[in-house]
């Protein structure tokens, strides 16, 4: 018992918050951002990407706080570069997965080899990898800000067409719309809403804001409006929940307490859905028997 | 309905020429598409059968001669072609229903997400209707059979009214029962419709009964016609330059020798040639 007090204290909580506000708007930015570009992760199958894409925001990141420049940024300039090169990297998945393969593990090695020649406070160093959000200036706060914006106004405009794109590649082209283009487009979309990612969660987790919230989503609902609402919302309640909850650790940081309620969604949607599932699986039975019953319903 | 003939093409191919690199992939092929008419290309892998349609859609530039949709030049997001492809399974969390993947015939390509008029509810409601796919419109697409779900991307093509009905192997990974379905729904759809159908297969038989003429492809010479008089030992042998045996068997019409006489280079050529065009596409 004495551990778990150790573990959360919630006194002074209102002041912890007044003063963490930038954290937690931050967080709830997040959550909106990665609510919506999850559906997409999951449409196009780019878990992996994501993940590829963080590592190298981490040697960004670890690059800048070498050099003395502002870590935010640098994680920023090493997401969007590696989400341009594996967009144009490869056309056949097979190699897109290579190349990304390739990265991640120099991303992760030039990080630590710039964590390591940097001689500045040890903390700063682990906040990278697993979440820092506790200390967001006003000036950082604003850079996410300008780039969840960014991500949300894109979004908004190639919605349809970057769905029907990753639906049915092959129709969509047929239909004029500019598949190579909008793969460009969303890629870089997606460095941004990595990026953004990495500032609470960190980069070893940024797949609890960026796959979890659309999957958990898809569990319950094939609706193409339904989905990124749910999805958003279970990312923000991750992000913000999770940070409320970590304001009263001394100890803990904050994505082990995202990541457990993201991943805690999942696994009751995916209880939920089960019997969803169930239903359109026996329907579809149901359908097929009838039409080998039934020749005159050919 | 009156024959085909009788009225002018809706669609013209003129002495058409279509080259990659230096490999000549067809050429000298002229070919005139009756509205409602339904034309079979055929022919082994790697002639240029789905490179036509992709001609046609504007997505190949041809060497010499002409194609003309509608009366004009192929073009990208051409509202007067309707596209069905091979079915290809959907993952069991897709973000759609089946009426979802309808209206993205209609509006997919538009920028922006408004919500759908009531005249186009209407129309995506009537296609689902004519397809047969009203009891699993509102599943969700991953969770239909292949033969369900290329109904609804029949009715997807046809949502947008187009003059031509552009099929790339649409029944290929469908089992023979659904194979049939499909088949037979999309000939009433072009007969109510008067939409003409280009149907790329390397399996006539499942549509046999529906053909009113073959292309057939075969080295960079083509053969066009009636099936009957194009699916024959004789034509096919002359077309191939060496001896093809086509033998009914039960109303189906079985190709002996046919298949296997491609060039493996060739197809090798050309499947190099779709991934370059595919990366243009991509990264353009």
């Amino acid at each position: 018992m004495e551990a778990l007090t150790g573990l959360l204290t919630f006194e002074d909580y209102g002041a912890l918050v007044s003063l963490l506000l930038n954290s937690i708007l931050a967080a709830a930015l997040l959550g909106v951002v990665g609510g919506l570009v999850s559906v997409f992760v999951m449409t196009r199958d780019i878990a992996f990407a994501v993940h590829g894409i963080a590592e190298l925001s981490f040697a960004g990141a670890g690059l800048f706080l070498l050099v003395g420049m502002d870590v935010v940024l640098g994680s920023f300039v090493g997401s969007i570069l590696a989400a341009i090169i594996i967009a144009v990297g490869g056309v056949r998945d097979s190699e897109k997965n290579a190349i990304i393969g390739v990265l991640m593990p120099f991303g992760l090695g030039l990080g630590i080899l710039f964590l390591a020649l940097y001689d500045g406070r040890a903390a700063n160093k682990f906040g990278l990898l697993t979440g820092q959000i506790v200390a967001i200036s006003d000036d950082q706060l604003r850079l996410l800000v300008i780039c969840a914006i960014l991500v949300l106004v894109t979004l908004a405009i190639v919605w349809r067409p970057l769905m029907f794109a990753s639906l049915d590649p092959q129709v969509a082209q047929a239909r004029g719309v500019r598949v190579g283009t909008l793969h460009i487009v969303f890629m870089i979309t997606l460095g941004l809403a990595v990026a953004l990612s990495v500032q609470v969660v960190g980069v070893l987790l940024v797949l609890a804001l960026l796959v979890t919230p659309a999957a958990a989503a898809t569990q319950v609902t094939a609706s193409p409006i339904l989905t990124p609402i749910l999805s958003v919302i279970f990312a923000v309640v991750s992000s913000v929940g999770g940070v409320l909850i970590a304001l009263g650790s001394p100890v803990v940081p904050i994505s082990p307490f995202v990541t457990t309620i993201s991943f805690a969604i999942y696994a009751v949607c995916r209880i939920v859905g089960r019997r969803r599932m169930a239903r359109h699986v026996r329907a579809r039975t149901q359908r097929e028997s009838d039409l080998d019953l039934h020749p005159s319903l050919r | 309905m009156s024959g085909p003939d009788d009225r002018s093409p809706i669609l013209e191919v003129n002495d058409a020429e279509l080259r990659f690199g230096e490999r000549v992939v067809w050429h000298h092929l002229s070919l005139d598409v009756q509205p409602g008419e339904f034309v079979a290309v055929l022919g082994p892998n790697g002639t240029g059968k789905t490179s036509l349609l992709r001609a046609m859609l504007g997505q190949h530039r041809l060497r010499s001669g002409t194609i003309r949709v509608n009366g004009h030049a192929p073009r990208s997001g051409d509202r007067d072609l309707g596209y069905i492809p091979q079915q290809r399974g959907m993952d069991r969390d897709t973000p759609m229903r089946g009426r979802d993947l309808v209206r993205l015939g209609l509006d997919g390509h538009r920028w922006g997400w408004w919500p759908l008029r009531s005249a186009d509810r209407e129309r995506i409601d009537e296609l689902i209707d004519a397809v047969g796919a009203r009891d699993y419109a509102d599943s969700p697409v991953g969770l239909l059979s292949g033969g369900e779900q290329q109904r609804l991307r029949v009715a997807q093509a046809l949502v947008g009214q187009p003059r031509i009905l552009l099929c790339d192997e649409p029944l290929l990974s469908l089992d023979m029962h659904h194979q049939r379905r499909v088949a037979a729904l999309i000939d009433q759809m072009r007969r109510s419709r008067d939409t003409a159908v280009v149907f790329v297969t390397h399996e006539i038989n499942p549509i046999l009964p529906y053909v009113d003429r073959v292309l057939y492809l075969a080295g960079g010479h083509h053969l066009i016609g009636p099936p009957r008089e194009v699916m024959t030992t004789q034509s096919l042998s002359r077309l191939f330059g060496t001896h093809i045996e086509v033998v009914e068997v039960g109303g189906r019409l079985v190709i002996v020798g046919g298949e296997d006489h491609h060039h493996p280079h060739e197809e090798d050529a050309i499947a190099r040639h779709e991934a370059a065009v595919l990366a243009e596409g991509r990264d353009a």
